[in-house]
């Protein structure tokens, strides 16, 4: 059986890649494109540590295949920073040691980054059930939900 | 060496076909927030996968002649952010609101959701309360059916080969109506329901609960609708010795099975718990609508 | 042993700031490669077959069809492995034996538990590789299982080893059981320590097994050369021990292995030791290339080294003013299909918060068909003092006394014996009740089915061996490298410590975390060591090199080097002269005065302090279903001195978090024939951001004097009574005295009624 042929955008870039059906985006990503920011934890979508976002909507890309990313366009932690400038979010994670071992770290940026593009003022209890999809098992989420709470705030002063 | 086609139809008729005419097992991907599991873990192994996300009809979200309907491929989040929508059937956007994940929500559909016939879909219970209809296409062309009517066991529907939900429509909200979902899970988020409980009751001008329906879920092999639950509400005004009478009867129509995520005896006693705190809120809500 | 090394007394600097870590960016975004993050040319797939059953005898395996399907390039069984002796070595409450380990890393005579590794592939991609596990045919004779640990100690339990004759019983038992090892420490004399009480609680208590839950699952590449040359790039706590132990397994000299450590998703103890290592380079020696292994997450839950089950009992015997006079628990661990549990760690410590004149612990190592266990955090420690602290809160009670009181009255103190044998050399514990009972949470108003619970906790902590080299650039930059794993930021505090003693700023020092082919051997990051040990190698190495930099110095100002000193940063000529010469300079004559400048050394460090952390939690109890939420969560625990301390407060937060996590809702559940039903983060449920509150955290800084900064490890005593806490809030919440782990609603609606 043939792969599929398919092209979309990644980070603003024009892709194209080969994959079986049942390889899943994040196969891709990792193992076609190299792009090995977008982490695997459960591959059945209860971690979130492989969040990325697809036409603007935050998913898990274990849970979408290769195939179904045709014409669309994908956004990863790679493309968060714009060059060398941090995303105010990712700034304000190193600032808040709102990382311990980092595995989570992708994930969660991308989740929160989407939150606050929906919402720029997010109270505490929205932002943990924004982020109940991204598990964490170093920080308890303590230096998280400040982290996100200070870049919003950061964020709304424009 | 990869066996498993894709196709991506962007007609109902192509769609169809493709399921009518498959050799072997074939599977609709919408979401495929539980398919994609059930194809790792082996418990399907399809050799076809039809992506219905092209075809238009899958995807709406429309108003017609005061009853909503929206498209079985429509995904949890856009669904959500329908304020019309959410401000109609809160209750509905209770249960689509705790299906998985903010990630989940963004792929999962609604028809997926139903036709992947888990008993604990949070889903199902609001859209059954609510007198949801389905409208189902396929080899001998389109039918209706009742939302409690389309699962028929854990991960059996009532659907023939070939036949697709295509979308669900739901009656005209009267004035006064209320309704809500409740679930009950170990943790805050994310778990699968170990009750789930939705509501949907209509008020008189007396204030008296003139229509009542109540939906199960989690606590049989199918999620439930009981008769005898919302004949508790209905002629009363929701006060607590009805909302009693409401939960031993919702208690009374469990058959639950122990297992990992609950015992029999808690789900139970639970549902009579839920189901009284889902009343509630959909109280609420009809005395605060028009 | 080195000697202890005094306390720096002057200002600090750089110590107790908060700066940025120096593998943040690479982490925020996305560059930082862990485990599976690496390839190499020509890399293969690897994939483990396991075994579907808790508990089978093995009797063939055939690779034949596996081996011929084309694309696959190497299978293995455990005849590629060599076995090795049976011998129990090392200290007797952290003892090996290469004899299981080889048999836990791939099945020999038996398969001792559902997943357990019985053959693997190595094929160029992975949907040829899942096909070639398929194609192995293995002849399972299968036999009864015995998973609980009470169950497994029945006379008439199934056998894990048909030989297992339990150790440290005298005489030893005649028939053979799966208890491994019994062990009892004495401290007194309990039955006279009872006798003297006045009141006397007990109390039996169950847990299940949980796991570390690390978000990363073990990955790794591997690759073999045909000369013997072989080279590792995985996520481990510690390269050199990962190193060690996979060459053994391989009969390899240590030599031949070189580690590059990955940065690592997590590992709270259990990436301490080889899980696919050993595998991935039998695969990559027999097909010739490289071999990549990635484990699934129903992978790690069903062979990664989870924590053990228990059944315990406790008992306390307390005179009328509050004096704790006697002790006594009784501790089984389930150690999983292969000894060893850390029973005797929580023998060790359960009661070592106190000052008790009488204690007797015993501790019974059983094994039972489940993986087998390996380091959670503290292992063994917080699963005892759920037992003792729950004791100790029901004997506080019982006289109507404060629960913080009761614990401040019968502290330990510098002098006091443990049951172990070793006697309390450290001040701190004290503090951290006191701080306690000073923040505001513990005097917040409580509301209707509220509870709250407090407990405190002891670790041993750890230092031993590490290395650490210090180089200066040739334009006077600094590069310090160590052989620690960075689990969660010790890179920057080694970082610190080092620009701290140098006198220079944070931002000049590099630090990174070096391979087992380019720095000295240095243990694992675990054991609550790295910032105590590494740090004092970062130290001592500092100085070595201020040592040289002021001899260069002499020589350029041609004067005698006692007649130079370090100071900010500088060589400074003794006679207050004015004159300064910085690194860049000194650097820039560096051909001239001698070459490179630079050193390294290894250190064997000792004088570690303890852990200690006293902690509180306030819940919430829906009566009508028994579901909880945590309202307040305090941690409080002498640290030492903080390096950094927003990683210090990140260690106290993270072990909350877990703590509340296995009393509430993590277990391991078996179906009827021993196969897990929840080997995923859906069913084995760990907090997640709703479940918790915010986590106040309470820095005591009691400075250990044997360290140049005052360290205390402070990585894991803060899991210790984080269990008890919960569990304490809940009994308060609920009325009754939980003892069944976790406390799942349906238990506390039971118990409720």
């Amino acid at each position: 059986m043939a792969k599929h042929h398919v092209t979309a955008t990644v980070n603003g870039d024009a892709v194209e890649f080969l994959c079986d059906t049942q390889q899943s985006l994040l196969d891709v990503l990792r193992d076609e494109l190299g792009l090995t920011g977008t982490k695997e934890g459960c591959s059945t979508g209860d971690c979130g540590a492989c969040t990325v976002t697809v036409d603007g909507r935050p998913v898990c890309s274990c849970l979408v295949l290769g195939v179904e990313a045709a014409g669309k366009s994908i956004q990863t932690i790679e493309g968060m920073a714009s060059g060398s400038k941090l995303h105010p979010l990712q700034r304000k994670f190193l600032e808040h040691a709102a990382l311990q071992c980092g595995y989570c770290t992708p994930g969660i940026l991308m989740s929160a980054r989407a939150l606050l593009e929906r919402n720029p003022d997010p109270t505490e209890e929205e932002v943990r059930l924004w982020l109940a999809g991204n598990l964490c098992r170093c920080t308890g989420f303590h230096k998280i939900i400040d982290a996100v709470l200070d870049a919003a705030s950061e964020m709304r002063k424009g | 060496m990869s066996e498993m086609r894709y196709e991506a139809p962007s007609t109902l008729k192509a769609a169809v076909a493709l399921l009518a005419e498959a050799k072997g097992p074939a599977r609709v991907l919408a979401g495929g927030t539980d398919l994609l599991i059930q194809m790792r873990s082996k418990r399907v192994e399809p050799e076809l996968l039809v992506d219905i996300k092209n075809i238009a009809e899958m995807r709406s979200i429309a108003v017609e002649g005061g009853r909503f309907r929206f498209g079985a491929a429509v995904s949890g989040m856009e669904l959500l952010e329908h304020e019309a929508f959410a401000k109609a059937w809160p209750g509905v956007i209770d249960g689509v609101k705790l299906i998985g994940s903010v990630q989940v929500r963004g792929r999962a559909t609604v028809g997926g959701n139903l036709c992947n016939a888990s008993p604990a879909a949070d889903s199902v219970p609001p859209l059954i309360a609510a007198g949801a209809m389905v409208s189902i296409i396929g080899p001998n062309g389109r039918r209706e059916a009742r939302v409690e009517d389309v699962v028929t066991g854990p991960g059996k529907t009532s659907l023939a080969k070939g036949e697709i939900v295509v979308s669900f429509e739901l009656p005209e909200r009267a004035a006064h109506s209320g309704d809500a979902y409740l679930r009950f899970i170990p943790r805050s988020e994310m778990d699968i329901a170990v009750v789930g409980t939705g509501v949907n009751l209509t008020l008189d001008g007396k204030g008296v609960c003139s229509a009542a329906r109540v939906s199960l879920g989690a606590v049989a092999e199918r999620a439930l609708l009981v008769p005898e639950a919302a004949a508790a509400l209905i002629g009363t005004k929701v006060d607590a010795a009805a909302l009693e009478r409401l939960a031993a009867a919702a208690s009374a129509a469990c058959r639950p099975i122990d297992d990992k995520r609950g015992t029999k005896e808690f789900r139970i006693k639970v549902a009579g718990v839920m189901v009284r705190r889902t009343a509630e809120i959909a109280l609420a809500r009809a005395k605060g609508n028009r | 042993m080195d000697a202890p090394i005094k306390t720096e007394n002057k200002k600090l600097k750089v110590v107790g700031t908060r700066p940025l870590r120096p593998d943040g960016i690479a982490k925020v975004t996305g560059l930082a490669r862990f485990g599976a993050d690496f390839s190499l040319p020509g890399m293969l797939c690897g994939k483990i077959l396991r075994s579907p059953h808790a508990h089978a005898r093995i009797r063939s395996i055939d690779t034949s069809k596996a081996q011929a399907l084309p694309g696959v390039k190497a299978v293995m069984t455990a005849a590629d492995l060599p076995d090795q002796k049976f011998e129990y070595v090392g200290r007797g409450r952290a003892d090996v034996n290469f004899w299981h380990a080889t048999r836990n890393i791939m099945a020999r005579e038996k398969a001792l538990y559902e997943g357990h590794a019985v053959a693997a592939v190595a094929a160029v991609n992975k949907s040829i590789a899942e096909q070639a596990l398929g194609l192995i045919e293995v002849d399972y004779e299968v036999l009864p299982h015995v998973i609980d640990v009470d169950a497994a100690m029945q006379p008439d339990a199934p056998l894990l080893f048909e030989d297992m004759i339990t150790r440290d019983v005298q005489p030893p038992p005649v028939k053979p059981s799966n208890i491994s090892k019994r062990n009892e420490l004495n401290l007194g004399d309990v039955a006279a320590g009872f006798a003297s009480a006045d009141e006397v609680v007990e109390m039996s208590f169950k847990t299940k097994p949980v796991h570390q839950g690390y978000i990363e699952p073990q990955a790794c590449l591997a690759r073999f050369d045909a000369d013997g040359q072989a080279e590792l790039w995985a996520s481990s706590q510690g390269h050199f021990v990962i190193r060690a132990a996979t060459a053994k397994l391989l009969g390899m000299n240590i030599g031949n292995l070189r580690v590059h450590p990955a940065e690592i998703g997590g590992g709270f103890g259990g990436k301490n030791a080889p899980a696919i290592e050993p595998v991935a380079l039998v695969l990559a020696r027999k097909s010739g290339h490289p071999v990549k292994i990635v484990l699934s997450r129903e992978e790690v839950f069903k062979s990664c080294g989870p924590a053990a089950g228990s059944s315990m009992t406790v008992k306390i015997g307390v005179t009328k003013d509050g004096k704790i006079v006697a002790a006594e628990g009784v501790f089984k661990f389930q150690a999983g299909a292969f000894p060893t549990s850390p029973v005797m760690n929580g023998c060790m410590t359960a009661f070592s918060p106190y000052d008790i004149a009488n204690v007797r612990s015993i501790g019974y190592d059983v094994v039972s068909n489940r993986p087998k266990t390996t380091a959670y955090r503290a292992p063994g420690s917080q699963i005892a003092a759920f037992a003792a602290e729950s004791v100790v809160d029901m004997a506080a009670a019982k006289l109507g006394v404060d629960p913080l009181e009761f614990r401040l009255k019968n502290i330990a103190k510098p002098g006091a014996r443990t049951v172990g044998g070793a006697k309390h050399m450290h001040e701190g514990f004290a503090q951290t009740i006191q701080a306690m009972m000073k923040h505001p949470a513990y005097s917040a108003p409580l509301g209707k089915n509220q509870g709250r619970g407090v407990a405190s906790g002891y670790w041993f902590n750890n230092a031993g061996e590490s290395s650490a080299a210090l180089h200066i650039n040739e334009d006077g930059s600094v590069l310090l490298s160590t052989g620690s794993a960075d689990l969660s930021g010790t890179r920057a505090s080694m970082a610190m410590m080092a620009a701290e003693t140098l006198g220079i700023e944070y931002d000049q020092v590099r630090s990174i975390v070096a391979d087992t082919g380019s720095i000295g051997f240095s243990h694992l990051a675990a054991g609550s060591r790295t910032t105590y040990a590494t740090g004092i190698a970062v130290v001592n190495v500092c100085k070595k090199v201020i040592e040289q930099l002021c001899a260069r110095a002499a020589m350029m100002w041609d004067i005698k080097v006692e007649d130079v000193v370090w100071e900010d940063g500088c060589a400074k000529r003794a006679d207050k002269s004015g004159e300064v010469l910085t690194l860049k300079a000194i650097a820039a004559k560096r051909a001239a005065t001698g070459g490179p400048i630079g050193a390294e050394l290894s250190v064997n460090a000792g004088g570690h302090a303890p852990g200690f952390s006293t902690e509180m939690c306030d819940v919430e109890v829906d009566p009508e279903t028994g579901q909880v939420k945590v309202l307040r969560f305090v941690v409080a625990q002498d640290v030492g001195r903080a390096i950094h301390p927003s990683y210090v407060e990140g260690q106290m937060q993270g072990s909350a978090s877990q703590g509340i996590g296995w009393a509430l809702n993590e277990e391991y559940v078996y179906d009827k024939s021993g196969r897990l039903e929840n080997p995923g983060f859906l069913d084995y449920r760990i907090p997640v951001a709703s479940d918790l509150p915010h986590i106040d955290t309470i820095l005591v800084e009691v400075p250990n004097p044997n360290h140049p900064y005052g360290v205390k490890g402070v990585g894991e005593v803060n899991f210790v009574p984080s269990i008890a806490a919960v569990a304490n809030a809940v009994s308060h919440a609920v009325g009754r005295r939980m003892n069944d782990l976790p406390l799942s609603p349906h238990k506390i609606l039971r118990a409720m009624r």
